[in-house]
């Protein structure tokens, strides 16, 4: 049986003393895409900065395809193969489009003869507008660019943090597309997101998360229920 | 009619001349803040060890006794961001600060120890002696080392700016910036970048350890820590947020002081600090985020 992609042991994350993840189990295998949904100051951002070796683990450990990487630093877990969209997108206002995507290529092992043109295919957009300066962007066209950037790394895994968030509905539309055109690509997905309905229908499985803790797991079927999910997160 | 009015075409050729080596001063400090946050005060020390070597390589052919100083501080800096700064990323700006102060007098004693065998204080250093000649422009004396200070700051700021706007690593340290937490998340190595500006930094402190030689022979332990100090005031006058800012700021102050100095009666040149720090409390009143930071550029992206 093939390594999982990402594998979360008993991991216990904390702010100080305060621990904002405890106890978190959660495996993500080679071609998923897991959802990760929950209550703001769940623990969802957290888990994530972990990952990426941003935040110390207190406890318990984080495997990408079966190697630890905790100590690891960020830019060491990015060139083993994780790429991170991060809450509020943040691309880089003051370099061009073309400068944002190529910023992306540091983490990427072989160039080839075009190395951006994946990501012009997925975001035509970004093809158009790639001398501006991305500050000028819409929110919905930044969005498009901070998973654009992630993606010409090749990544692995691919990690989003609430990449609908703030956007409007046809921006929203745009993203999940995007997603869903990722994951026949092949990249393993873990979605953090707030929209709970559109994440449990797209993911393969989705935990909820409360507390800094999983409550729950849910499949594409339990998107419909609406009662479901609202106690899941009522549960906090 | 303008304070310029006052001052003579000799004056200006001074001034211009200063300002291009305050300007090489604040590139060198600018790129260590951008990607550290580290107002590196240290900097002027680094030169001082530059001055040294070329004092005690002056017997040396002129070549190779800067060769020599531009090895010794780049090296000097690549070891000061292995064994200082780079254990102390991401501890407080003030942490940082006051560890340069201590890098600077360690540095200072560690010269004054050196240069106290012969019981003299001070070496003279005179391989470049030759470019304080003056040649005679529409009756103006130019000294070479003027247009050397003049030349040199621009081919290094062009040369910068080809770096950081056309290699990979410029990219990366533009991206380092202006959010260096982010540009690590994409897969940008710290340590490359950092490295990359510390060593940016150390040439440019050659580069004006040889300059500054030219105008003032004689070193000693505290030789250029009041240029130092100057530029550093220059840069944040200037605006220490964005690079171009600050070297603008350095030349400005550089400027300013050449041609205050001229303006002033001779006998009236002890209040020559006075007169510049007076201003820079006016520019710095009128436009506190800096003398060249417009609309929103205090929050972008700093190199």
């Amino acid at each position: 049986m093939a390594d999982p992609a990402l594998e979360l042991v008993d991991v216990e994350v904390r702010y100080g003393p305060v621990p904002a993840v405890r106890g978190l189990g959660l495996r993500v295998d080679p071609g998923e895409i897991v959802g990760l949904i929950g209550p703001n100051g769940a623990g969802k951002s957290t888990t994530l900065h972990a990952i990426m070796g941003l935040l110390g683990v207190h406890r318990g450990d984080i495997r990408v395809g079966g190697r630890s990487v905790l100590g690891r630093p960020p830019e060491a877990i990015a060139r083993r193969g994780v790429a991170l969209v991060p809450e509020g997108r943040r691309i880089f206002g003051g370099l061009t489009v073309e400068e944002n995507l190529r910023l992306g290529l540091a983490a990427r092992r072989g160039n080839g003869a075009d190395p951006l043109a994946d990501a012009y295919e997925l975001f035509p957009m970004l093809r158009e507008f790639r001398r501006r300066q991305a500050g000028v962007l819409s929110g919905g066209q930044q969005q498009q660019l901070a998973i654009a950037r992630a993606l010409v790394a090749r990544p692995q895994l691919l990690l989003l943090d609430e990449p609908s968030l703030g956007l409007a509905p046809t921006a929203v539309d745009t993203v999940f597309d995007a997603l869903a055109a990722i994951r026949e690509a092949g990249v393993t997905i873990l979605l953090v997101e707030q929209r709970a309905q559109r994440t449990v229908a797209l993911a393969d499985r989705t935990y909820v998360l409360v507390n800094g803790t999983l409550r729950l797991e849910l499949s594409p079927a339990d998107a419909a229920d609406t009662v479901k999910l609202v106690a899941a997160y009522l549960s906090a | 009619m303008t304070l310029l009015a006052f001052v003579d075409a000799q004056t200006l050729v001074d001034a211009v001349g200063l300002g291009a080596v305050y300007a090489l001063m604040a590139v060198g400090i600018g790129l260590v803040f951008g990607v550290l946050r580290l107002v590196n005060f240290a900097y002027g020390q680094v030169t001082m060890v530059g001055a040294y070597t070329l004092a005690f390589t002056a017997a040396w052919p002129v070549g190779l006794s800067v060769a020599a100083c531009f090895a010794v501080v780049v090296a000097l800096s690549l070891v000061m961001d292995r064994a200082v700064f780079r254990p102390l990323r991401g501890q407080s700006p003030a942490v940082m600060l006051v560890t340069t102060f201590a890098v600077a007098f360690l540095l200072q004693a560690v010269a004054l120890l050196v240069d106290v065998r012969d019981d003299t204080i001070g070496e003279p250093a005179v391989s470049v002696a030759p470019l304080n000649q003056a040649i005679t422009v529409h009756g103006v004396d130019v000294r070479k080392v003027t247009l050397v200070a003049v030349g040199a700051a621009v081919v290094a700021l062009a040369a910068l700016a080809l770096l950081l706007t056309r290699t990979t690593i410029g990219l990366h340290t533009r991206a380092a910036a202006a959010d260096f937490e982010t540009a690590r998340l994409l897969g940008v190595r710290a340590n490359r970048v950092i490295g990359f500006s510390v060593l940016l930094s150390g040439l440019l402190a050659a580069g004006v350890a040889v300059i500054l030689t030219v105008q003032f022979p004689l070193v000693t332990p505290d030789f250029a820590l009041r240029d130092t100090i100057v530029v550093l005031v220059g840069v944040v006058v200037g605006g220490l947020d964005r690079l171009w800012t600050a070297t603008l700021g350095g030349f400005a102050i550089g400027f300013a002081s050449g041609v205050i100095n001229g303006a002033l009666p001779t006998d009236k040149t002890v209040f020559l600090p006075s007169a510049v720090f007076a201003l820079v409390i006016l520019v710095l009143l009128l436009r506190p985020a800096g003398l060249f930071v417009w609309g929103r550029q205090a929050t972008v992206d700093r190199l």
